[in-house]
Order: structure tokens, then sequence, then C-alpha cells
């Protein structure tokens, strides 16, 4: 890496200001102010201890801020190093996306986050540093501002830890603030004698130039991706692709929509176009040119030399695409003056539409950017990636490189830009310095070694989630009811969804006041439902929950998060685990890992969040042996920080006594609530309150049907099915006479009975002659041994008899057999498998009773 | 001359008799949809009525089909589908998932075969299937995901469906009767099963999500009908191309209908089983025995084959033996 520093002197120069001051406990030379001077312009920059500077990072659009807190000479190594130690700031995009929704509201465009991080690697590499901005910390209630003139003004409001953001304490707050008048007056350009600040309308021009300059010193003096990409969505990039394929698809996608996206943003920006001197660009082109050559190289040292040419090829085809689009730009483009990027200047005017659009489109493809990392990275979706990226990149450096393009030869730009590009190949670790000074700090050591600031890895390589899967829609209009009944019938199909909860009003109301209390409290708790099965158990639950939803939008609850799982929708009971934790986060692990994650989420201290409510349905389906999963989902709602309320589902009242562990039913706690099955008179009133003023029942019927559902098991489905069934016997009979279209008694009855009566007796009426003699000689058979059993021999010598008797023809036992396993088959009776023969028992199924009347009827 | 033309004759026969056989084999082998439906046309009704507001409507139902071996539920669903596709504005409108209990024998594969009928592949990928969870959630979501008016109805026929009662926790009929019972995609689900003690397989769960509709075939006709359909499978259609030869063999069915000692035969056969496969197999053998020279049915044909149907095997296997063995079987039984 020899030709790194070479390279990097030409470009720009750091020089210290002043006398060095020694600093007696380590060996090594502070300073208390620094210059950058950069060739081929005449401007330098005083960067003094205390203020903000930006930092050269992956991401061009954005690159670190920081604030100055030392400068100092590392003599520890022969090469002398200029280095400086910072503390960070971060702004929201590189704040891990899992993290954002910690914030609760929508970031300012300029807000950054003092990073209170001690861990983070705070020596950096002193010729790292881009130049100065202007950060303005804000008071608690403050409000950010945003629409801002300036965007080279930052603004900071909180601190952010890695686990929660915090308004900034007070004496850091005074301190922020004081660097800033001090700021002011340094940031004046020092370059007097250069032509350009004569007169006060072209010094925009000059910092925009001595902005193109750095920003190509930066990108050539390390390999340094410059996307104008969250370094987040960038990491994913260098990892889920290989830089040719990235290239290759920047080339493939230079004509896509982007460029069209760009021409609509920019049509409409009419501020004059200022020219700036030639000359100093003049002189900044060859030096442009020489480096690349000698990066083009450079370069190569990661890749094999075969890949070289190809790479060459690349770049070519690269110039010629972004030629064009040059040309495109110089035509449409009126670039921008002025307030751009310039931090020196906040004075500049600009119309505040168009600031308001950039900001508004910079956001935009922010969102775009961070929107993207927990995504799939199958190959195709790399590639279509990189594509929008590639899109994004383009309007970036569009917007930043307007200035150069307006004035400087369009083959120059482009390639300097391609060369950026080529130069973002390499994968680099994020934030942090290239040169890592070994042995400056013995403490500082292990942090230098592993750069704490990197993303959480914790994000596992996703298996591809697949577009919303969908059952193909159809291409006929569903009918509308024509008819009452028709009405009636959708009605009440069980699910149709009706406004309100008829006769749980009770328990409606005591699970709301539960939710509530813990929302409003901030705490956590369970609480069990049981009752049997159709008794409005779930759609009661689901009905708060849409009532508290509801309230949550209009603030009166806290918003909270509502998870629903049910047992019977897993393979397997530790994928609760799993359907929780894609549920909360969106995050997909195995069941293992889910279930370290959720508790880490639930039970370890600080990690503030809204309030969650799980409904996990048919809870009896997650017994396992141990009963861990059932522990933990009861054991997590009473740590204080969880702040999770558990409502578990089950049929059974005494579940948590029958098959819990006590550890497990005591930590449910004794919040129980049992829906009793419904009387008849409150299925009634769920029949008329669906029905409403629909005439299609005789009240008689809905009486008769509530009824004998209540009487069987009060299921409030078997109720509708019914009615529904109902209806279409009504449906059925009506096409012969004229009668109006109500459902009667007897219709209802019909149903009833269709839906209830028990298909044996029809079977045995139904079967043949030799069944029925064979049915009858397993009864005879019974009565003489007094037993339930027998085996096949003894009822075929019954069977015999009783077909000699009523003068059928002789059965033989292959005729028998068959006939038994026939009647096996039908379960009417039980019989063992065919392989004993002769001597496999068969049992009746039915009652003898029942037997003996279906017989006796003929 | 007259040897010349019996000759041509028999020849003709023999060509016709052939079609004969062909015609009536496929009849007996295979349950084909065109055959007349014998005393189920309520049930046919209603199952017909329920897929056709499944398939117009957007209303999801669930239904059992139950009834003994042999009792045509397979048949009877196959002809309602038929109807039901045979109207235009449906048949590209409906999705039909079929599913046996005796291959489908997990729920982990019925969910694969679930997805593979239901054309989801292309949606997931390169990657078709993931775990078997992935799966269950993938299904779940795509099938929650439409709603009663802009979806495409989905239609499963589970086959065997007694088995499926036997899967682990039920999940999948549970779901599958949740999502008929909830807002979600219009689904029918349709189980054909042959045990009457079906709805005590079901978890109470499980049950309560099923609409209870269940429709029973019980082979509920009487000898007379049981005549009429010996004359009607064996009948010739009216399509048949020799018109001459037709109207010959249904006359002689007509006259085999009416003969005592065939009706005699199949009493003892009704009496044994109601079954229209042990009848199949009846006539199947008896058609066996038609050749050119002897070109039409006789009620000793029937009788024949009726004993062949009707054998005892092991003493068919005791009376193949030569004596000696007989004895040696005789005294190792001792």
């Amino acid at each position: 890496m020899a030709h790194y520093p070479t390279r990097l002197k030409t470009r720009k120069t750091y020089s210290w200001v002043g006398r060095p001051l020694l600093d007696r406990k380590l060996h090594y030379q502070t300073y208390r102010e620094m210059c950058v001077k950069t060739e081929g312009c005449s401007t330098e920059i005083h960067i003094q201890i205390g203020q903000f500077v930006l930092i050269e990072g992956d991401d061009d659009e954005n690159p670190y801020v920081a604030k100055l807190l030392e400068l100092f000479e590392d003599d520890s190594d022969p090469p002398r190093k200029k280095r400086a130690r910072v503390q960070w700031f971060v702004r929201f995009c590189e704040v891990p996306a899992c993290k954002r929704h910690l914030l609760g509201r929508k970031p300012g465009a300029q807000e950054i986050f003092w990073y209170d991080y001690p861990a983070c690697d705070s020596n950096i590499n002193a010729e790292t540093i881009i130049g100065l901005v202007r950060v303005i910390p804000l008071a608690p209630k403050d409000v950010v501002p945003t629409n801002l003139k300036n965007e080279k003004t930052l603004f900071v409001k909180l601190s952010w830890n890695e686990k929660k953001f915090r308004p900034l304490s007070s004496e850091l707050f005074a301190e922020l603030n004081k660097p800033l008048e001090s700021a002011a007056k340094c940031q004046k350009p020092v370059g007097t004698k250069s032509k350009s600040a004569e007169s006060p309308s072209w010094t925009p021009a000059e910092h925009v130039a001595k902005r193109i300059e750095s920003r190509h010193s930066a990108s050539k003096s390390r390999q340094t991706p410059t996307h104008p990409l969250t370094p987040r969505a960038r990491k994913r990039l260098e990892l889920g692709s290989n830089p040719q394929m990235s290239q290759q698809t920047s080339c493939a996608s230079l004509d896509s929509p982007g460029r069209m996206k760009r021409k609509v943003a920019f049509s409409e920006i009419t501020s004059p176009s200022k020219r700036s001197q030639p000359d100093k660009l003049q002189t900044l082109s060859p030096a442009l040119k020489a480096p690349e050559k000698t990066r083009e190289t450079g370069l190569c040292y990661t890749e094999d030399d075969e890949a070289s040419p190809k790479r060459c090829m690349i770049l070519r085809t690269r110039i010629s695409a972004w030629k064009t689009i040059d040309i495109k730009e110089e035509r449409i483009l009126t670039p921008i003056r002025g307030g751009q990027k310039s931090s020196v200047m906040p004075s500049v005017i600009l119309k505040p539409e168009n600031i308001k659009k950039r900001d508004a489109k910079e956001t935009e493809a922010q969102n775009e950017a961070t929107s993207t990392p927990h995504r799939i990275r199958r190959k195709s979706s790399v590639l279509s990636m990189n594509r929008i990226r590639q899109q994004l990149r383009f309007l970036g450096h569009s917007k930043s490189d307007q200035e150069e393009k307006e004035i400087l030869p369009a083959a120059e730009i482009s390639e300097s830009s391609s060369d950026e590009e080529e130069a973002s190949t390499p994968p680099l670790p994020r934030r942090t310095p290239r040169t890592v000074s070994r042995n400056l700090r013995s403490s500082l050591k292990s942090s230098l070694h592993t750069p704490t600031k990197m993303p959480k890895k914790s994000l596992k390589p996703k298996t591809p989630r697949c577009a919303t899967p969908q059952i193909r829609s159809r291409s006929l209009a569903a009918q509308e009811p024509a008819s009452v009944l028709e009405e009636a019938r959708l009605r009440l199909h069980v699910s149709a969804i009706p406004e309100s909860l008829p006769c749980r009003e009770q328990e409606f109301q005591d699970i709301y006041n539960f939710v509530e209390s813990k929302l409003l409290d901030h705490t956590g708790g369970c609480m069990y439902i049981s009752g049997v099965p159709g008794t409005g158990k779930t759609a009661t639950v689901h009905e708060v929950m849409r009532c508290l939803q509801q309230a949550a939008q209009a603030n009166d609850v806290p918003p909270f998060q509502y998870i629903e799982v049910n047992g019977m929708k897993l393979t397997e009971p530790h994928q609760v685990y799993v359907q929780i934790l894609q549920k909360l986060t969106g995050q997909k692990a195995t069941a293992n890992h889910a279930a370290e994650l959720l508790a880490k989420r639930f039970c370890t201290r600080g990690s503030p969040q809204e309030t969650t409510v799980l409904l996990v349905d048919e809870l009896d389906l997650l017994w396992t042996h141990k009963q861990d999963i059932m522990y933990n989902l009861f054991d997590w709602p009473t740590h204080k920080e969880a702040r999770l309320v558990v409502l578990t589902i089950a049929n059974t009242m005494d579940l948590p006594e029958r098959i819990m562990l006590n550890r497990v039913s005591s930590r449910l706690g004794l919040t129980r609530m049992s829906f009793q099955p419904y009387t008849y008179s409150q299925l009634q009133q769920i029949l008329s309150s669906r029905l409403k003023q629909l005439k299609a029942f005789e009240d008689d019927a809905i009486q008769l049907v509530a009824r004998k559902v209540a009487a069987l098991s009060g299921d409030a489905r078997r109720c509708l099915d019914i009615c529904r069934r109902a209806t279409e016997i009504c449906e059925f009979s009506q096409q012969k006479p004229d009668s109006p279209g109500l459902v009667t008694i007897a219709h209802s009855m019909e149903a009833v009975d269709e839906m209830f009566s028990s298909s044996y007796i029809t079977a045995i009426k139904n079967s043949s002659v030799l069944e029925q003699s064979f049915l009858r000689a397993i009864l005879a058979e019974f009565r003489r041994s007094g037993l339930e059993e027998a085996t096949f021999q003894q009822i075929y010598s019954q069977h015999v008899a009783l077909c000699r008797m009523e003068g059928l023809s002789y059965p033989t036992v292959s005729e028998t057999m068959a006939v038994c396993s026939h009647l096996g088959s039908c379960r009417l009776l039980l019989v063992e498998p065919s392989r004993n023969d002769l001597l496999l028992r068969v049992r009746l199924n039915v009652s003898q009773d029942d037997v003996l009347y279906a017989l006796k009827e003929e | 001359m007259s040897s010349r033309k019996s000759k041509s004759n028999s020849l003709i026969h023999a060509e016709c008799l052939s079609q004969v056989q062909r015609i009536l084999r496929e009849r007996f082998c295979h349950q084909s949809p065109h055959s007349n439906l014998f005393g189920v046309q309520v049930q046919y009704k209603h199952l017909s009525e329920l897929l056709k507001r499944t398939a117009l409507h957007g209303e999801s139902n669930s239904v059992l089909i139950i009834g003994p071996r042999g009792s045509g539920k397979t048949m009877l669903i196959n002809h309602a589908l038929k109807e039901l596709m045979e109207i235009e504005e449906v048949s590209e409108n409906v999705l039909q998932v079929h599913l046996n209990g005796l291959l489908q024998i997990n729920d982990k594969i019925a969910l694969k075969e679930i997805t593979r009928q239901l054309n989801l592949e292309n949606v997931v990928g390169d990657k078709v299937f993931g775990s078997f969870a992935e799966n269950l959630s993938f299904l779940l979501e795509a099938l929650k995901k439409g709603d009663r008016t802009s979806s495409c109805p989905v239609i499963f026929i589970l086959d065997e469906f007694d088995l499926f009662a036997h899967h682990k926790n039920q999940t999948l009929l549970y779901n599958l009767f949740d999502i008929s019972q909830s807002a979600q995609t219009p689904v029918a689900v349709i189980g054909l099963t042959c045990r009457l003690d079906i709805l005590e397989l079901l978890e109470k769960r499980v049950k309560s999500r099923f609409s209870h509709r269940q429709i029973h075939l019980m082979n509920s006709f009487g000898f007379p009908q049981y005549v009429k359909i010996f004359k009607e499978q064996l009948s010739l259609p009216a399509e048949f191309p020799d018109k001459l030869f037709a109207e010959k063999w249904n006359e002689n069915v007509q006259y085999l209908s009416e003969d005592r000692s065939v009706q005699e035969v199949l009493q003892r056969h009704f009496n044994i089983s109601k079954n229209l496969r042990s009848l199949h197999m009846l006539l199947m053998l008896t058609l066996n025995r038609v050749t050119a020279s002897h070109p039409f049915m006789t009620a000793i044909d029937l009788m024949e084959a009726s004993q062949l149907c009707s054998m005892d095997s092991k003493a068919n296997i005791v009376h193949g033996k030569s004596p000696a063995l007989f004895f040696k079987l005789w005294f190792l039984k001792l």
C-alpha cells in the first residue's frame, strides 16, 4: 500500500499550525490547529480543536460527523502520522434499522445524534477530515427545524447509545454550544489570494470548487466507497455482491428510469448559472488524470491479473454512458449554486422551493436506501437492489457534481466519477481509519482491533422471503346476493364480521379494561381465557384489539404493538418463537435463536419500547414436555422492562391446573376468564342481531334452532351453520310452490336433523340382507356368551344358522368375511386386522339397542 | 354360399363385439362421470348447489360425503365438478386441489401438494419449498390475503378424509376449516370418507369449525332398482355404430333382466352386497364369456360368473390339492 501516501500528498496537504505541545504521559505531540491545504486550490481550511468536522466515510453524501477533540502526531511508527481524536455523531441513517423505531418520530433531515458509545473507536487519521461543518445543539423542547436554507448545518438534540435515544445533558449542551462562535470565525476562507474572493458573489463557487477538490482527493487518496448510500446498505452490498457484478449492473442501469427521475427533478430549477474560474479547475483536471493510471494498477492488487482488462472494458463502457448523461445534464440542468454543500456561507440565499425539493429528494433517496437492508440477498434481488442504488447514486452525483460538470469537459468528469466508482469497490470496514496506529494507547488497543461501531451483526442472512403470496384473483366478480334468503345466508356465515358482539359485553369490558390498564401503567401481565369452542373467545379479543387500536390512534391509550399467534397454525410448538419474532421485528431466525432474541428483548433492562400485546390462541398446543414455551410466555411479562401483555386462549378451564407445572401456572397468575356456552336466548339474540331487519326467518324457527343448539353445545358456529342450511332447504323447497321466502320451523327442523342425526341407523337400514343378518348373528352371539366381544368363528356359526332359518343360501366363509370387513370399514363394527382370519375378534361400535331398533323396522 | 354369409356375419359380429366389450369394460372399470346417477339425486343437488355457491358467490363451505365403499362418493363429486366446470364463468375461476389420505400421509406432504396444485411454487421462486413451518405459514398467508369477492375460490377435495384426521394435531384440517369459517379466500372443503364415526375423530375445535354438513350415500335402493341398474349398465348407447347389433343386444339384455334364473342370481348377489362395484365385477366376468360364436349373453353365463364370484377361497385351495397333500394338511391340523 505504499502508493497511497504518495498520491495522497499530491492531493491534499495537512499541516500543523502552531507549536506542538508535548504530552508527558504519552509520547506524542498534540496540536491545537491543523491546516488543510489542497493542491490546485488556493483555499486553506483551518481546523481547530473543538470544531465539528466532516470525516470521510463509506458514504459520500453523508460523511461522518464528529467533534474534534485532539490533534496529535503519532511518532511511534517511522512514517509519522497525523492523528485525531474525535467525538462521533451519528446520522439517523447510521442507526441500525431495527432500532430506528425507538426514536418514535420522524427524524429531521439534518438531525444528528450525539454518539454516546464509549466502545467506539474515536481515534482517526487526521487526514480523513474533509472539512468543517456547523452543528447546532437544540434544547430538548426545541423542534428540529426542517426546510433549512443551509444544508451544511446539522442539529443535535438527542444522544444515541446503541440502545436508546436520550436528550442531551445540560453540560453537554453547553459544551456543544461553545465552539459555535469560534467556528464561525475560522470558517471564513483564508485563501484571500484567490481572485474569486474579490466579489462576494463568487464565493459560493469557490467553496464549491474547494469542495469538489476535497471530494476528489478523498476519493483518490483511498479507495473509499463513494456511494450516496447509507453505510449500512453499502455494507450489505459489499457482502452480497462481488464488485464486478455491481459494476455491471451499474452500467446496465444507466439508461434506467433514474435519469428520467432526475430530469423531472431538475427541470424546474431555474436559478441562473454562474461560472467560476476555469483556470482553477483546469489545474485540477490534469491532476485528476494522472493518478488515475496508478489507481488502475493499484486496484488490481485485489484482483487477478486477468480480471483487469475486463475491468478496463467495463470502465470504458461506463465512460461512454456517462458522457451521454452528462450531455443530457448540461442541457437540462441549471445547477444550483450556493447553499449546496457550502459549509462556509450560510448566508447564501436560495429559493426555498429548490431547497425543499432537494431535501425531499434526499430524504426520499435516503429512505429508499435505508429501508432496504432487511431484504433478501438472493442473486436477482441483489441485482435489482444494485440497480436502485445505482440510480440513487446517480441522483446524488448529479447533485453534487453539477458544478464540475458545468465547467469541466464532460469526458473528464465522467472519468473522474467513474474512478470514484471504481474506487468504491473494495470493501472497507466501516468508520475505521485507514491506518490504525498501533500501541498508541494501550487501552485503546482492543477497541482498535475490533471496531465496535459496526452495525450489529445479529441480523442473519435471510432466507428469501417471497413476494406476497396470493391466490390468483378471480376474473369474474363474485355474484352479489339476489334474494332475501341469499342475503340472509351471507350474513349468517360465520365469517361475516358483525358490528358488535352481542351477549359478550361483560367479557369484552373485562378484557378491554385489563389490557387498557396495562397499557396505561406501562406494565405487563397475563390473562387466561377459556371456554368451549364457538363461544366467541377469539372474536371478543379481536374486537377488544380493534377498539384499542382505534383508541391508540386517537391517542387515548399509548401506542402498542399487537401480535397474534395460534398454536394450531404452528407445525411445532417451538415455532411460536419464530412467529413472534417475525411479527415483532420482521426478522427470521431459527426457533432457538428466536427464543434467545426474544428473551433478550423482553428480559434485558433498558430497552424502551412500546407495549406489546400478544394473543396466544390454542395455548394447549404449546405444551411441551419441559413446558419451556409456556414458562417463557408467562415469564416475560413479569419483567418490568418487557411491557408485554399476554392474552392466552384455550378450551379447557382447568388447563393451568391440569397440564402446567406449578412454576408455570403460578406465573400465569389468577387473571382468568371463562366464556360460558351461550344460552338459548343469547343464541337467539345473536341470530336476530345478525339478521337485523331482514325478514327471512320465522321467529319460531330461530328459537327452535337456538334451543336445539343451546341444549347440545352452545356453539354459536353451529347455530349459524344450521340457520344457513335452513335457508338452503327453504330455497330448495320453495322452487316448487309459490310459498313466501320465509324459513319455517319445518325447514329448520330438517336442517337440525340433518346435522345432528346419527347416521348409524340409516346405514344399518340400508345395508344388504347378508350384512343385516350378520349383525343379528353378532347380537345372538353376544347374548349367548354374555360378552361384548366375539370371534369371527363364533359369529359365523350363528350366521349360518340364521341364514338357514331365513331360507337364504348358504353363506361361504369368504362372503361372510367380506361382509364383516365391509361393516368394519364403515365402523359399524370394530374388527381386528383381517390377518387373524377366523379368530379375529369383533365388537359392535353401535349400541345393541340401536341395532335392534334399526333391524326391527323392516 | 350360406356358409360364406354366416362367416361374414360372424366377422361383423366379432368387430361389433370387440367394440361392445371395450365400451362396457370402460364403463365397469372407470367410474366415468358420464354414467347416470342412481338414487342420489337429492345428494347430488345439495352438493352441486353448494359448489356453485362457492364458485359464484364466493361463499366458503365445508361438507363431508359419507358412505360405505362402492357407494359412489367419488363418482358423485366428479359428476358435480364436471357439471360445475361446464358453466362458462366458473371454469377459469375455480381452483381445485385434490388430496388423498393414502397419498398425503402427513401434513407436510399435503402442504407441498397443495402448493403445487395451486401453482404457488412460481411465487416462491427457485427455492421451491422451505421447511414445513415456512410452507405452512406461506400457505396460510397466501390464503389469508384473499377475500370473498376478489379471490379465486379454491375447492379442496380430501379423499379418504378419515386418514387426514389422524395427522398430528389435525393441523391441516383445522386450518382448512378455519379458512372456510373466516373472511379469507373462499374455499369449499369436501371430504370423502366411508367411516360413519368421522365426526368423533375430529378434535373439538376442529369439529366446531366444521359446518356439520354431511351428505350420506347409503345405497338406499331396493331390488327392482338393482335390476334396473343391471339393465342400464349392460345396455349399449344409442350412438353405437352398428344400430342393428345394438338393438339386438339391448333386446337380449331386456330379455335377460326378465329371466327368472337371472333374477335369482341377481337377488343372491344383491343380498350379499348392494355395492355397485360387485355388480360390475359380476358383469365383467359375464362379458368375458361373450365370443364371436356366442355373441349374446345368456342366463347360464351369468350363473357361472356368479359362481366364480362367490367361490369360497379356502375351499378352493383345498379342492385344488392332491389327496395326499390334503391328508397331510389334515394331519398337520390335527
